[in-house]
């Protein structure tokens, strides 16, 4: 893995890239911006933002876009895929050729490659699949196998089920309305797949909810999860906080990460998934929160149990439930 | 001859006028991929506390016409990660660094005013006594004159006497100039003005608050014309207290608005969410602006628009 690699010419950048197309692909919008140094430095997982209204826009917040592939044609290509959800997302799919898109990338942590070749299932929900095709690529390099499990609400909300099935060994397609494939969702068929495909490693992308239900089936399975996590972001560089959940670290301790720069891949079981939302009282710096050394260790439990009320009692006042502290 | 960008810190002589605003920088790191962080003014760190911070539940941001609410609550490593990691990353760069403190209490503000005291390489202190997203309103001690000052007397006997104290205000007060003149008698060598307003978004189809906060700090060009009002009152009613000018600040031209208002710097900060490299283009088109008005030195400019002898002077 190089994700950690401190070469001068893995940072991201912001170019202001020229459109070479923007096409419809069912019921999203693919974007094919001319942006060479994001193309070089690109690594599947991560992901572009894009300044969105055009010169004197009132929309402020830079709009984040996993990266779906990148070619090598004109210096440099960068292609995104979106969904139109707000006047943001419409501006974009209104850009022509030859319109200038301000963009910053490639950001966050990509997905890491695992160094023996095995065998890797790759889920996507919605249009969360488009990352998953440059990682599958770049997995069939190291000789690993790939499987593919994607789901949607109908099957033009299905992204890449062609090219699933053209590059995978096997695509399984899950639709809720049955328009496509298997009726249902990804995580009805994921046991299913795991068990034919004899699955070593998952990589995931898609909705939260899904992911939390991939991670989980994952964990009964034994099998290592990878989830690029959707978070909404307002710069996406790090600096404005908006975009944090609550992670475990490799030392116990949770802290509320930035998803754009500490994801957004983590591994699944990190994530405490039932406390998206919430400050859990046990997260380093939450109300209440006192550094172990602080702690007397006879009182350790009692001082836990505090502020676990005090957790659950702002969870209460904003009418959610408190979340699972485990 | 290129425009004269000097200005004065206190004590201290900036290269520049353009300065980050508190809040919307980090400590500068992630900046510097974008930007040197050693060509403009000063980075000014996100509010330091004195133990780490977690901050407020998500959604922490709504995306509002012309600006945006975030109720962030301060989240943060404390001071002493800050002082063990960030500001020497930021001396080692050759940024100047002005450290904006936040405490819930005046002995917390007190006693990070020390902290810093025994730390080299702090240009200045800007006091944060007025960030919305804290758990009580009432704890906001820029609401309060009698508390404002309380705040800075506390900060400015704690801190080297070489080292500059602003007091950064809230606009959400009847009359900011009462708290300014708190401020200025309490010690403080300057002021910041403004920190965002407070506001609230409602979700019209869940009709429920966007934010997990309920309400949360505006910013953005929405607020520029309360930051521009409020640095002339100031200005007017203490004319001779440096003024660093901040509220939707999003291109060079916006940053001289603020100077002609009062201000002898300018922070800029919901515009870095948008653009990464807007304080080094800000800078470029503020000595633009200058050059094109044959303006010798910035420091002529500020506070002009108060002059009634300068009315109806072109460029």
């Amino acid at each position: 893995m190089t994700a950690g690699d401190a070469q001068p010419e893995s940072g991201p950048m912001q170019v202001r890239g020229t459109v070479l197309t923007v096409r419809r692909v069912d019921a999203y919008h693919a974007i094919t911006v001319v942006a060479p140094g994001i193309a070089a430095r690109f690594k599947p997982g991560q992901f572009v933002t894009a300044a969105v209204g055009g010169p004197d826009t009132a929309m402020l917040s830079r709009r984040a876009f996993s990266i779906h592939d990148v070619r090598p044609d004109h210096g440099g290509t960068v292609e995104f895929v979106f969904a139109v959800v707000g006047p943001g997302t419409r501006w974009l799919a209104e850009l022509r050729a030859r319109d200038v898109l301000d963009l910053t990338g490639p950001l966050g942590r990509p997905f890491p490659v695992p160094r023996d070749p095995v065998s890797c299932l790759l889920v996507g929900g919605g249009y969360g699949s488009s990352p998953l095709f440059a990682l599958a690529a770049r997995l069939r390099e190291r000789r690993c196998t790939v499987d593919f499990l994607l789901g949607a609400a109908s099957g033009d909300r299905i992204f890449g089920a062609l090219t699933a099935r053209r590059t995978g060994r096997s695509a399984t397609i899950t639709t809720v309305d049955g328009s496509l494939g298997v009726r249902g969702v990804v995580t009805d068929m994921l046991g299913q797949v795991i068990h034919e495909a004899r699955t070593d490693v998952i990589y995931a992308c898609g909705p939260m909810p899904m992911l939390r239900q991939v991670t989980a089936l994952a964990r009964r399975y034994e099998i290592p999860v990878q989830v690029a996590v959707e978070e909404a972001m307002a710069c996406g560089i790090g600096v404005c906080m908006t975009c944090v959940l609550p992670v475990v670290g490799t030392d116990g301790i949770t802290r509320m990460v930035r998803a754009c720069v500490d994801g957004p891949v983590f591994r699944g079981e990190q994530v405490r998934w039932d406390d998206i939302g919430t400050i859990p009282f046990d997260a380093l710096g939450a109300p209440g929160w006192e550094p172990r050394t602080r702690t007397a260790a006879a009182g350790d439990a009692g001082a836990a149990g505090a502020v676990a009320g005090a957790g659950q009692a702002r969870a209460a006042a904003r009418g959610r439930r408190p979340g699972n502290a485990s | 001859m290129p425009p004269d960008l000097r200005t004065r810190l206190g004590s201290v002589e900036l290269p520049n006028p353009i300065l980050t605003a508190s809040g919307c920088a980090s400590s500068g790191r992630e900046l510097a991929q974008f930007i040197d962080v050693s060509r403009i003014g000063a980075i000014v760190t996100k509010s330091v506390m004195l133990a780490p911070r977690a901050g407020r539940p998500t959604p922490r941001m709504a995306e509002t016409a012309g600006g945006m609410l975030n109720s962030i609550g301060l989240q943060g490593p404390g001071i002493d990660a800050f002082l063990q990691r960030d500001l020497p990353w930021l001396l080692s760069r050759g940024a100047r660094a002005v450290i904006s403190i936040a405490g819930s209490t005046v002995g917390e503000f007190a006693e990070l005013a020390a902290r810093l005291s025994d730390a080299a390489g702090v240009t200045a202190i800007e006091v944060n006594i007025s960030c919305p997203n804290v758990e009580h309103r009432g704890q906001v001690f820029a609401c309060d004159p009698v508390d404002a000052g309380a705040v800075i007397e506390a900060v400015r006997a704690r801190t080297r006497y070489d080292v500059p104290v602003f007091a950064k205000l809230s606009p959400d007060v009847t009359d900011i100039v009462s708290i300014a003149r708190a401020c200025v008698a309490a010690g403080a060598d300057g002021l910041s003005l403004i920190n965002t307003l407070l506001g609230m978004a409602i979700d019209t189809d869940t009709m429920r608050p966007v934010l997990a906060g309920l309400t949360g700090g505006l910013s953005g060009p929405a607020i520029r014309p309360i930051a521009v009002r409020c640095i002339w009152q100031v200005s007017e009613a203490l004319p001779n207290v440096p003024i660093i000018g901040m509220g939707g600040v999003l291109t060079g031209r916006d940053a001289l608005e603020l100077i002609l208002a009062g201000a002898s710097m300018v922070s800029v900060g919901t515009a870095i969410f948008h653009d990464p490299s807007a304080c080094a283009r800000i800078l470029r088109e503020l000595d633009e602006e200058l050059a094109r008005r044959g303006t010798e030195r910035v420091s002529e400019l500020v506070g002009a628009a108060h002059d009634v002898r300068a009315a109806g002077r072109r460029p």
